[in-house]
C-alpha cells in the first residue's frame, strides 16, 4: 500500500501526516485528524453531508483523495466558530429551527457560507439552487432556506444566474 | 405560519412558545457526537457479509480463510449465535393464520430469503481488513426459485418463503351490510391503486459501538429509536436482560427505520465474543440494500355514495408485501385495516387485508406505518366522487367527516375533537388566488387530501412510559427519561413541560435521555407516542414534585398552601413575597421531603378484540388536511408542486417551531413518496442501492410548505397535545394525484407519479409500460 506524506491546513492549523494514497479526505479528517464534525452520509458524492471548504470552495470530502489536499486549506464547520461566538449562519439555524436531527447541518451551513460569500443577498431561488446538493430528510428545507436568508440579512436581492 | 389558538385552561408561560431546542446549539457547532463518531481504545471494526441472492440454499460456508487473515479478531456465522432468532408476538390476530409469533433469523442458517440478508459477521483491526475478511469468506449458493410479488406468493404452488406458507397475516373488518348498500348506492367508484416500496433514507446510516464494561455489562451505544432492544440482544446472547445496556445518542434521523434491530445485535455478538470494543457502520449502499423498508400495497376500493355525496359503503381489499421476514408487517397491516376508510363516517364497511411473504427486501415500520398508504385510496375515491357528483372537494369531505363520539368502522368511538372539516377549509383557503399556467401547454390544478393517523401504540400492548424529575440544591431542574431523540425535538419538549410546571426557565432544565441503564424506561420513539407518553410522564412527575415543593414553600412564606406559585426560580406568595427555589430545597432536605419524583403514565389499555366484531384499537387519532397546487407540463408529463398548505390539529403545540418542523418535514417526505421515490426491485434484486438512483427530494424538488397549526386543546397528551410525528406524511401523494386530475382530467392511480406515468395517462406515449409495472 503506497503511503504519502501530506501537509495541509485544517481550520487554520497545519497538519502533517502520512496517509495511504487511496484514502479520502473524509476519512483522513474523521479517522486521522479526529474531525468527526464532518459526517458521512453516502460515500459517493450525492448527499452533500460530508461537505468541507477546500481553498474556500465547498466539496464533497468523500470524493477527494487525501493526497490532493497537500498544501491546501481545509475548513470544516468548526472553522467557522470564533471562540464562543457563533457565526451568523449558525445563529440563524438555531433561531429558525433549521437543524432537526442535525446530521446534514455541518455540510449545509458550509454550503450556505460559500453561497453568501459569493452572493451576500441571494434570492430564495438562489438559496434553493445552492443547497440542492445537500440533502436533508427532516426539515423539507423551508426552515433551512429561511435561516440562510435571515443570516444574509436585509439587502437588495439579485436574480439568480 | 398560521395558528389558531383556543384558550388554555391554565395560563402557560413556556408551553406554546416557539423557543429554540436545547440541542440546537451543539448541532450547529457540530459538537453532537452521533453513533459513528464514538471511539474506544482498542476498538475493532465490524462488517457484515450479505447474501448475493434473493433466494438460495447455502451449500457451503467456510470462514477459515477469512479468520486466518492478519488483523481479524472474529468471524461469526449462524452456528456461533447462541439463539439465532428474534420473536415478535402479535396479539389479537383473529384470522385463519392464527395468533402470530413472527420470527426473524439474525444470520442466515442454511437458506437465504432476500438479497442482502446477513450471512456472517466479522470484527477486525481496521475497516479495510474487515472488508477483506468479508470478501474472503467462501460461500457456495444454490439458487432456489423465489417469489417476488405478494399476489403470486399467495397463488397455489408458489415457492414457500417460509415453511408455514406465504400468508403472513390477515385482518378483516365488517360493519353493516356492504353488499346491499353498494347495490342501493346512487354512485359506486371502483378503483385499484398501487403504492410502492420506499426507503427511510435518513442522512445518518445505521451505526454503533459496543463494549463490555468494567462491570461486565454489555454496553451498546447505537443509532436507534428503541433502547429497549437491550432485551433482544440479551435473548440472542442468552444472558440476563440486566446484563445488557443500550444507549442512544442523538440520532441522525429515524422515521421508523431504526425501530427494528439494525446493528445492535451484531455489535453485541462481536463485542461479547471478542471482549473488545467494536464499531459497526453500515454503508449507504447496505442500508439501501437490506434494511427493512415501507410496505408496497395494492388497494382496491369500491365506494358507494348517495346522490348528495353521503358515503353509504366502502369495500376495501388490501394486499401488502412483507418481503422475506415478518418484522412488524402484521401490525403495519392492522394500522392500514383500521384506518382504511379514512376520517369519514362509513355505515357499511368491509376491509379485507392481507400481507404476504416474498423474496423481496423485508418491509416494516416507516413513518405513517400502514395508515399513510391508505390515504391514496380513500382520498382519491373522495375526489372521484366529488367530480362524479359535481360537488366541491371540501364540501364532499365535510358531509362525511367523523365527529367526536362517532365510531370508526372497527367500532372504536372517537373520544376527542375531530377537526377534519376545519383543517380542510383552512388548507384549501390557504392556497390563495390561483396562478395562471406559464405556457399554453402547462395546466394548473389543485388537490386536497385529509387523513387520520393514530398516535400512541395499540391499546392491546398496554403501553407505558416513565420519567424522573428532580430539583437540584441550587434550584436547577433535572429530567431523566429513556427517550431516544431522533431529531423531532423529543427531549426538548420534555424540558419545556418541566420548565412550565416548575416555574424555571427552559435553560435551567437539564435532560438526560436514552440510556437503558440510567434513565427510566420510556418505551420507543415510534408510533407518534413520545410527546404523548413521555410528555404525560414528565407532566405527572413535575406536578407531583411541584405539589410537595409548594407545601414546604408555603410554610416558609407563611402563606396559604393553595395560593403559592412557582415562577422565575422561586416560590411566590400572593402578596409578592418570594423565596428562592434553592432555599426551598434546603428546607426540603431538612424536613426529609424528597426532591425528585418518578412519574409513570399508562396509556388506555385493552384486551385484543376480534376486529370483525369491533372494539378499541388505538388511544386516539390525529387529523389533518393538505392542499396543493400543481403545474403539469402536458408535453412531458412533469409535475411541479407550486404551493403546499399543510394543516393538522395538534391539540396543543408544546413547541410550535418543532410542530412546524414536523409538518414541513413530513409533507416533504410525503411529496418525495408521491413524486420521486421508489425502491426498484427486479426479481428480488434491488436496483436502487445508491442515493444516485434512490431519489430523495432536493431543495429544488420541493415547494415551501406552509404549516397551519390548529389547537383544539382536545388531545390525550400533555396540555391536550396530540402526536404530530407521523401524520403529515400521509396526505401529500393523494393531494398531488387529485390536483393532477383537476389540472388535466387524468387520474393517476400508481405511485410514484413520475413524468412517464403522467405522460402515459395523457396519451403521450404509445408503447406499453415496461414489464415491471
Amino acid at each position: 500500500m503506497t503511503e504519502l506524506a501530506i501537509a495541509f491546513t485544517l481550520n487554520g492549523e497545519r497538519r502533517a501526516l502520512r496517509v495511504p494514497a487511496h484514502r479520502t479526505l473524509l476519512h483522513v479528517l474523521r479517522d486521522d485528524c479526529g474531525a468527526v464534525e464532518v459526517k458521512e452520509g453516502c460515500g459517493e458524492g450525492v448527499c452533500g453531508t460530508c461537505t468541507v471548504l477546500l481553498d474556500g470552495e465547498p466539496v464533497s470530502s468523500c470524493l477527494v483523495l487525501a493526497p490532493r489536499v497537500a498544501g491546501r486549506d481545509v475548513v470544516t464547520l468548526r472553522g467557522l466558530c470564533e471562540g464562543d461566538a457563533l457565526h451568523p449562519l449558525q445563529e440563524a439555524f438555531v433561531a429558525h429551527g433549521a437543524a432537526q436531527c442535525g446530521f446534514c447541518t455541518p455540510g449545509m451551513i458550509l454550503t450556505a457560507y460559500a453561497l453568501l460569500r459569493e452572493r451576500p443577498h441571494p434570492t430564495r431561488a438562489d438559496v434553493r439552487r445552492a443547497i440542492a446538493g445537500n440533502l436533508c430528510r427532516c426539515t423539507g428545507y423551508t426552515k433551512i432556506v429561511d435561516a440562510i436568508l435571515a443570516a444574509a440579512g436585509p439587502g437588495e436581492p439579485r436574480d439568480g444566474a | 405560519m398560521a395558528r389558531e389558538a383556543t384558550p388554555a385552561t391554565e395560563p402557560l408561560r413556556v408551553v406554546g412558545r416557539a423557543i429554540p431546542r436545547h440541542d440546537a446549539r451543539d448541532k450547529v457547532e457540530a459538537r453532537t457526537l452521533y453513533a459513528a463518531d464514538w471511539q474506544m481504545p482498542g476498538m475493532l471494526h465490524g462488517a457484515v457479509l450479505r447474501s448475493a441472492y434473493p433466494s438460495a440454499r447455502i451449500r457451503r460456508l467456510d470462514v477459515s480463510r477469512a479468520a486466518a487473515l492478519p488483523g481479524v479478531a472474529a468471524v461469526l456465522t449462524a452456528r456461533d449465535v447462541p439463539r439465532n432468532v428474534l420473536w415478535t408476538d402479535v396479539p389479537g390476530q383473529t384470522s385463519e393464520v392464527g395468533p402470530l409469533r413472527a420470527r426473524l433469523v439474525l444470520l442466515a442458517d442454511g437458506v437465504v430469503r432476500y438479497q442482502g440478508e446477513p450471512v456472517a459477521l466479522v470484527a477486525a483491526e481496521t475497516p479495510e481488513v474487515a472488508q477483506r475478511a468479508v470478501e474472503a469468506i467462501d460461500v457456495e449458493y444454490e439458487p432456489l426459485p423465489g417469489v417476488f410479488d405478494p399476489a403470486a406468493a399467495l397463488a397455489p404452488g408458489a415457492p414457500r418463503v417460509h415453511e408455514e406458507g406465504n400468508l403472513l397475516a390477515r385482518w378483516q373488518i365488517r360493519c353493516g351490510d356492504v353488499e346491499r348498500a353498494l347495490e342501493r348506492a346512487d354512485v359506486v367508484i371502483d378503483t385499484t391503486y398501487r403504492c410502492q416500496m420506499v426507503d427511510h433514507a435518513y442522512l445518518e446510516p445505521e451505526a454503533g459501538v459496543a463494549w463490555v464494561d468494567a462491570d461486565g455489562v454489555l454496553t451498546i451505544r447505537a443509532s436507534t429509536q428503541v433502547i429497549e432492544h437491550f432485551r433482544d440482544v440479551a435473548e440472542v446472547l442468552g444472558v440476563p436482560h440486566n446484563r445488557v445496556r443500550v444507549i442512544a445518542p442523538y440520532v441522525g434521523g429515524g422515521f421508523g427505520g431504526k425501530e427494528d434491530v439494525t446493528v445492535e445485535v451484531f455489535l453485541g455478538l462481536l463485542a461479547w465474543r471478542t471482549r473488545r470494543p467494536v464499531r459497526m457502520v453500515w454503508s449507504r449502499q447496505e442500508s439501501l440494500l437490506a434494511r427493512a423498508k415501507r410496505h408496497p400495497f395494492v388497494l382496491r376500493y369500491r365506494t358507494g355514495a348517495a346522490r348528495d355525496g353521503t358515503l353509504v359503503a366502502q369495500r376495501i381489499e388490501l394486499l401488502g408485501d412483507a418481503g422475506a421476514y415478518a418484522y412488524l408487517s402484521a401490525l403495519v397491516l392492522l394500522y392500514a385495516t383500521v384506518t382504511a376508510c379514512g376520517p369519514y363516517r362509513v355505515p357499511n364497511a368491509e376491509v379485507q387485508a392481507r400481507v404476504a411473504y416474498t423474496n423481496n427486501p423485508p418491509t416494516s415500520a416507516m413513518r405513517g406505518f400502514g395508515a399513510m398508504q391508505m390515504v391514496l385510496g380513500y382520498e382519491s375515491q373522495m375526489d372521484q366522487l366529488a367530480r362524479r357528483l359535481g360537488l366541491d372537494p371540501v364540501e364532499v369531505r365535510a358531509r362525511n367527516a367523523l365527529h367526536k363520539g362517532d365510531r370508526l368502522p372497527v367500532g372504536q368511538q372517537i373520544e376527542t375533537r375531530v377537526a377534519v372539516i376545519e383543517a380542510a377549509r383552512r388548507a384549501w383557503a390557504g392556497l390563495g388566488p390561483r396562478v395562471a399556467p406559464r405556457t399554453p401547454h402547462h395546466r394548473v390544478g389543485r388537490g386536497l387530501a385529509c387523513n387520520i393517523q393514530p398516535y400512541g401504540r395499540i391499546v392491546w400492548l398496554h403501553d407505558w412510559a416513565s420519567a424522573w424529575v428532580g430539583i437540584e440544591m441550587d434550584g436547577s431542574v433535572v429530567v431523566r427519561a429513556g427517550v431516544p431523540d431522533i431529531g423531532g425535538g423529543q427531549a426538548s419538549a420534555l424540558c419545556q413541560i418541566a420548565s412550565e410546571v416548575l416555574g424555571v426557565e427552559p435553560a435551567q432544565v437539564a435532560i438526560h435521555i436514552a440510556d437503558s441503564a440510567l434513565t427510566p424506561l420510556a418505551g420507543t420513539t415510534t408510533a407518534t407516542r413520545q410527546l404523548y407518553m413521555s410528555g404525560n410522564a414528565v407532566l405527572a412527575a413535575a406536578r407531583e414534585l411541584r405539589a410537595r415543593v409548594l407545601e414546604v414553600a408555603a410554610r416558609l412564606l407563611e402563606a396559604p398552601p393553595g395560593r403559592v406559585e412557582l415562577r422565575e426560580g422561586a416560590a411566590v406568595a400572593p402578596d409578592g413575597r418570594r423565596v428562592a427555589l434553592a432555599q426551598v430545597m434546603k428546607e426540603c432536605a431538612r424536613l426529609g421531603v424528597p426532591r425528585s419524583h418518578l412519574g409513570v403514565y399508562h396509556a388506555p389499555a385493552g384486551d385484543p378484540v376480534d376486529l370483525a366484531r369491533g372494539g378499541r384499537v388505538f388511544p386516539d387519532y390525529t387529523f389533518g388536511a393538505h392542499a396543493v397546487e400543481v403545474e403539469v407540463d402536458t408535453e412531458t408529463g412533469a409535475v411541479a408542486v407550486l404551493r403546499h398548505v399543510a394543516c393538522h390539529d395538534v391539540g396543543r403545540a408544546i413547541n410550535p417551531q418543532s410542530v412546524e418542523g414536523q409538518i414541513q418535514g413530513g409533507a416533504a417526505m410525503g411529496l418525495g413518496y408521491g413524486l420521486l421515490e421508489e425502491v426498484v426491485v427486479e426479481a428480488g434484486v434491488n436496483l436502487t442501492t445508491s442515493l444516485g438512483t434512490y431519489l430523495v427530494p432536493t431543495a429544488l424538488d420541493l415547494p415551501d410548505v406552509e404549516p397551519v397549526i390548529l389547537e383544539s386543546g382536545d388531545g390525550k397528551g400533555p396540555f391536550g397535545a396530540r402526536g404530530i410525528g407521523e401524520p403529515p406524511v400521509g396526505p401529500p401523494a393523494a393531494a398531488v394525484a387529485n390536483a393532477i386530475e383537476d389540472a388535466t382530467g387524468v387520474r393517476i392511480t400508481e405511485l410514484p407519479i413520475t413524468p412517464e406515468r403522467v405522460a402515459r395517462a395523457l396519451g403521450l406515449l404509445e408503447s406499453p409500460a415496461p414489464g415491471r409495472a
